[in-house]
């Protein structure tokens, strides 16, 4: 039975998501690279923000107007790294003119209001706690699909230019688990653009 | 056959222990859940990444508390990494230690600092020891022919 969302998976073709991840820890990378396979995607996994970059042809080596070579469809970043943070890492990639449209989700062990809203201010697509769960994966990656898929061309660059996102609001909203933020256990939180609409 | 199912019965009391004694928390189930055919040593591989992890943290860590002048924030990332890695792979002890040792650094507290590294190194001793034994039990029933059930 040919449903809209096994339409939207043939769409992409035989292609499947391919998820750039970063992270300094070698333990995390190794969760994150299993998790995001068994969640069908190509991965690649870098040690490091400036190693991104390189992976992605934005070190500032070469132009990257006409850069053809890797298509990413999300990247995965960790918060705290040395060198160059996941938020520098983020701002760099919103910075690109060529890369600014890919999802960026941010990861960290920390729950800090101030640095949630300051991913999602510069443009981070979410924020998740760790550790990072495979229904955590499971659901952002399937949102990247749905909206990679739905005209062919990435709906999120829309919406975000729009700065309206209900949408966004309400593909969040029916998946997200409200959560008390001051519970000791920290789930997985699901910090979305929303908090961001709202600011502005 | 008595042989197997007893081994299984060992293996998966034990596997309980773990948990209900606080040395692994649902992370570590959420990693075995990863584990299947076409990667049948994924646990073993990450938690292998995580004593190699461990090894050099708390290495630097005695290192970074004999120095005559102490580095706190050197010594905050140190244990920030750790924490990190512990809790990634669901090592529910030594993660929580980490978090008294991380406010210990914070406050620059010297004695705090000392004791949190005894009890970190503790912590990790044990569940390393256990985890090593829960594997080698894997071995075990799988050697004799089971199969290890998650």
């Amino acid at each position: 039975m040919a449903a809209a969302g096994n339409l939207l998976s043939t769409e992409m073709g035989a292609g499947k998501l391919h998820v750039l991840a970063v992270d300094d820890s070698h333990v995390d990378r190794k969760v994150i690279e299993r998790l995001l396979k068994i969640s069908s995607c190509k991965v690649t996994v870098v040690e490091s923000g400036s190693r991104a970059l390189q992976y992605l042809g934005l070190d500032g080596d070469k132009s990257s107007i006409g850069f053809d070579g890797v298509k990413v469809n999300l990247i995965m970043t960790d918060y705290s790294m040395p060198g160059m943070t996941g938020y520098e890492l983020l701002k760099r990639i919103k910075e690109s003119s060529v890369f600014r449209e890919i999802p960026v989700v941010v990861m960290s062990s920390e729950n800090i209001l101030t640095r949630i809203d300051s991913c999602l201010e510069e443009g981070a697509e979410e924020f998740l706690l760790k550790p990072v769960k495979l229904s955590d994966v499971k659901r952002v990656t399937d949102f990247i699909m749905r909206g990679e898929g739905k005209n062919g061309t990435r709906s999120l660059k829309r919406s975000r230019s729009d700065d309206c996102t209900p949408s966004l609001t309400a593909a969040f909203t029916s998946v997200s688990h409200p959560r008390d933020l001051s519970s000791s256990p920290p789930p997985s939180i699901f910090h979305s653009k929303k908090s961001r609409s709202s600011i502005d | 056959m008595d042989g197997i199912v007893q081994l299984q019965r060992q293996l998966v009391d034990y596997n309980a222990s773990l948990f209900h004694e606080g040395f692994l928390d649902d992370q570590f189930n959420q990693l075995q859940q990863l584990q299947d055919e076409s990667n049948p040593d994924f646990v073993v591989e990450v938690v292998t990444l995580f004593f190699e992890d461990a090894d050099r943290l708390l290495n630097e860590l005695t290192k970074a508390l004999g120095q005559p002048s102490i580095d706190f924030k050197r010594l905050d990332a140190h244990v920030h990494q750790l924490k990190g890695s512990s809790s990634s792979i669901g090592a529910q002890r030594v993660h929580r230690v980490c978090i008294s040792f991380r406010n210990s650094c914070e406050e620059q507290n010297v004695e705090g600092c000392l004791k949190n590294l005894q009890q970190v190194k503790h912590e990790y001793s044990l569940v390393k020891s256990k985890l090593e034994t829960l594997f080698r039990m894997e071995q075990q029933v799988l050697a004799a022919g089971g199969s290890v059930s998650r």
